[in-house]
């Protein structure tokens, strides 16, 4: 196998409180090529931590540990905030949750797009406005030349939301993490967003790291699932074996959803085991 | 004649704003729920779902239609004898909490308003009702995760014995796990006390897991009624709920060239 | 051993999460907002200061070594250190250090009675014009409006000019100055509060008016308002003095420190004593309600807490 775009080792985030330390994550280990890999967890269970580690966005006074943190062979641990800054946004880029609160809400989105665009060099005003445009169009966008001038707030969710993704991938990142990207979003607006996303990865190849809490839509969305449970990854499966899940934990979040036609008898509920946070 | 239906919405409409700004969030919808029955409101961010529980309780104005319990049309002005047969539970548990009360003084306040006797005792058994160690009883809600918040939430909401309970997403904000725990509570609930659910929400297997009877909602439009088992069988008329039961079925990888 | 239960420790008392009793609910708020409080050590140094001036106030007869107005011409305008003297005499011979001790519960006086009387007015009115909105709403703002338009130390000077000059008719003209700004803090917390869920279900309750106001905004405003009553009070002290320094406020012979530099302002640059000592007076105490409020304001600030 040829070399993964992005391993981890042993990463772990601690921070420390008053009440002493906190470990979000504990010593995880994955690896993550050009393909879509969902980490899926409950609230608290490290996820999105995991996902800001990888680019550093931890603020003390968390602290991030890793016996290995590599991206297409460059060691990401202590590298200066400098160069840190030239891989985020322009080989690993991230989507957040609400496009309300990650757009700038003073700005146009044409504006927004063309900053993302000088991250690296200073490409003609012409060219950045075509590529802006082309991005757009990507996103199944119909009416890019109004999106381009039109604040955030004069968008709907899912708009903002294209916007966000086109801004975060008009750089040609090769790894993009996505966190809860689409839970904000209505059932049916979250289906294009994820069709946009899966063309994205096909076409160009690229990585894709989907943090969400909605084991069902990972498992139809991703290739590969790992599942955290408080700071700990206690399994990872090909998605389409989810249903074979061996982990208790794994196969008692798939059960306690309701389905359509389930009956209305009581929903299995999770046990929780402390084992679980060991193993 | 038969007994009225214990709540019924008639050609219920809401606006909001006045002029260019007009929005008319609730278009003519209408519903019955009969006592004891469990009825689901089922549709996206705009539907104006939500807006229909609001406006039964007298949180949005009504422009249009009426709204009757048991029989008797509502007034302008909600009761306080309306408010002892109508609860709410809202979405948001962090929210719907007053950040500086202890759970007891949320439980104890509606007591207090209602002039209800033995206060203590009654809110020590709606917090074992709801599942919730009486230990929790002088926390502050920051100190509760989001399902026990939840939980207190629904406490409140039972405390004052009503008929009907409104339900507003009342699991949206909450783990897959959780959720399962607090929809057990609300069906053991209803089961034990009779009680009367519009269950508002965005999920469709929720709905169906819950409610006897549904509502598809679009753009402040029913757009169909649906009756228990419909949507396992499949058994819809309108496009847009075939629409909304694909979605929730999760991603379709479009077939590989 | 199981099943005998020891009583808790005062420390365990204080620690645990799961409160027994109200009163236990609220002490451990108290006690844990102390805890951050007295983790900041300017907000200590601006306590300090505070308690200090309470001391003062309360036990000025012991503290200060001479009568406050015993007059003694002969021994005029005398440096610090003069004959047992620790600050000097006045103009008129009067022991300056004594007439700070004295001074300190004029100051006193006029602190609390404003503090009692601008921010509860201001709490009202701010939360009733933000929770029924319309016309009341309107109305109260823009009364609001016309005494902020105002600038303070001539509207004081306007109600003392009407009343009488007097330590308490200078208490009255600074509180009616004062309240806008209080109603204002309360009326834009009061918006915030006022659409959320648990005002929405306090309704569905039954709740009334009254009720609502009092017992669930008036709780989210008063964090504001009380850092805004700290802070503003080295500005209530200023006008204060201010007064007293225009001869509208305390009346001669009471020592007031606004009013002590008045009279020393004559003797300036001859006898900088007389002037400046009270002027220190002032500064520190200002300085410590300063620090004690920009603290309290990490402490008590809901949006912080909620975190």
């Amino acid at each position: 196998m040829t070399e993964p775009l992005l391993s981890v080792r042993d990463l772990s985030v601690t921070f420390d409180t008053r009440r002493g330390p906190f470990h979000a994550v504990r010593a995880i280990s994955f690896d993550v090529g050009r393909e879509r890999v969902g980490i899926v967890g409950e609230s608290g269970s490290g996820k999105s931590m995991t996902g800001r580690a990888i680019l550093s966005l931890i603020r003390p006074p968390g602290r991030v540990e890793a016996s290995r943190l590599t991206f297409d062979g460059t060691d990401l641990r202590n590298l200066p905030e400098r160069q840190m800054r030239r891989v985020r946004g322009r080989r690993i880029s991230m989507v957040m949750q609400d496009p309300r609160y990650s757009l700038n809400p003073v700005m146009t989105v044409g504006r927004q797009i063309a900053e993302a665009l000088r991250v690296h060099g200073r490409p003609p005003r012409d060219e950045i406005r075509r590529r802006s445009l082309d991005m757009l169009t990507e996103v199944q966008i119909r009416d890019p030349e109004r999106v381009l001038a039109a604040y955030p707030h004069e968008l709907s969710g899912g708009m903002g939301q294209r916007v966000m993704i086109a801004m975060m991938t008009v750089t040609e990142p090769e790894l993009l993490i996505a966190d809860e990207p689409t839970s904000a979003l209505d059932v049916t607006v979250q289906l294009e967003v994820l069709r946009i996303l899966d063309d994205l990865v096909r076409r160009r190849g690229m990585g894709l790291i989907f943090i969400s809490h909605d084991l069902r839509l990972v498992s139809t969305f991703c290739d590969r699932v790992l599942v955290m449970y408080r700071g700990r990854i206690v399994e990872e499966i090909e998605a389409q074996q989810l249903a074979e899940a061996q982990h208790p934990y794994t196969q008692g979040l798939l059960n306690c959803l309701p389905r359509i036609g389930g009956g209305q008898g009581d929903l299995p509920t999770l046990q929780r085991q402390d084992a679980w946070s060991h193993a | 004649m038969s007994a009225p239906p214990r709540i019924e919405v008639e050609n219920l409409s809401v606006v909001f704003g006045e002029g260019a700004r007009r929005v008319l969030a609730v278009d003519s919808v209408s519903c019955r729920v009969e006592p004891g029955a469990s009825c689901g409101l089922v549709g996206e961010s705009g539907s104006g779902k939500s807006t229909v529980l609001r406006a039964i309780c007298g949180l949005a104005p009504i422009a249009g239609g009426r709204v009757l319990l048991d029989g008797q049309p509502l007034e302008r002005r909600r009761s306080k004898a309306f408010t002892r047969q109508v609860q709410m539970v809202f979405q948001d548990p962090y929210g719907s909490l007053h950040p500086r009360h202890t759970i007891d003084r949320i439980l104890s306040e509606p007591l207090a308003i209602h002039r209800f006797p033995r206060t203590d005792h009654r809110v020590t058994q709606a917090l074992s009702d709801v599942g919730l160690d009486p230990a929790f009883r002088f926390r502050l809600p920051h100190q509760l995760s989001g399902g026990q918040r939840q939980r207190v939430a629904i406490a409140r909401a039972l405390i004052l014995e009503p008929t009907v309970v409104l339900l507003d997403e009342p699991t949206s904000a909450l783990d897959a796990s959780i959720q399962a725990e607090i929809l057990n509570l609300l069906s053991r609930l209803r089961r034990e006390r009779a009680l009367t659910y519009l269950f508002v929400s965005h999920d469709l297997a929720v709905i169906d897991h819950m409610c006897d009877r549904l509502l598809v909602m679009q753009g402040g439009r029913a757009v169909e009624e649906l009756g228990k088992g419909a949507l396992a069988s499949g058994d819809v008329s309108s496009d847009y709920t075939r629409t909304l039961m694909k979605a929730s079925a999760g991603f379709v990888r479009p077939a590989a060239v | 051993m199981s099943g005998v239960q020891t009583p808790p420790t005062i420390r365990e008392w204080f620690a645990t999460d799961t409160p027994r009793s109200r009163f236990q609910a609220r002490s451990i708020a108290f006690w844990n907002a102390w805890q951050t409080l007295s983790s900041n050590w300017l907000a200590m140094i601006g306590l300090g200061i505070i308690v200090l001036l309470v001391l003062m106030a309360v036990f000025a007869p012991w503290i200060a070594t001479h009568p406050p107005n015993a007059q003694n011409l002969p021994g005029r305008l005398n440096p610090p250190g003069w004959e047992g003297h620790l600050l000097g005499t006045d103009e008129l011979g009067r022991d300056v250090f004594s007439r700070i001790v004295y001074g300190a519960r004029v100051t006193l006086y006029i602190v609390a009675l404003v503090a009692v009387t601008a921010p509860v007015f201001g709490l009202i009115v701010g939360t009733v014009a933000g929770t029924l909105g319309g016309w009341t709403d309107r109305i109260l703002m823009r009364i609001t409006d016309i005494f902020l338009a105002f600038p303070r130390l001539i509207l004081a000077m306007a109600f003392v000019a009407a009343l009488g000059p007097g330590i308490f008719n200078a208490v009255l003209a600074i509180a009616l100055t004062a309240w806008p700004a209080y109603a204002r803090v309360a009326r834009a917390e009061t918006l915030t509060v006022r659409g959320s869920d648990y005002i929405a279900a306090a309704r569905l309750q039954g709740a009334g008016t009254f009720r609502i106001i009092t017992g669930h905004v008036m709780p989210m405003c008063l964090s504001s308002v009380i850092v805004r009553v700290t802070l503003d009070m080295a500005g209530i002290i200023l006008t204060a003095a201010g007064l007293g320094f225009l001869g509208l406020g305390a009346q001669p012979p009471q020592a007031e420190w606004g009013a002590m530099i008045s009279t020393g302002r004559q003797y300036l640059l001859s006898h900088w004593w007389v002037a400046t000592i009270p002027g220190i007076a002032i500064l520190t105490v200002s300085l410590g309600f300063n620090l004690l409020g920009d603290a309290l304001r990490d402490v008590l600030d809901p949006r912080a807490a909620t975190k």
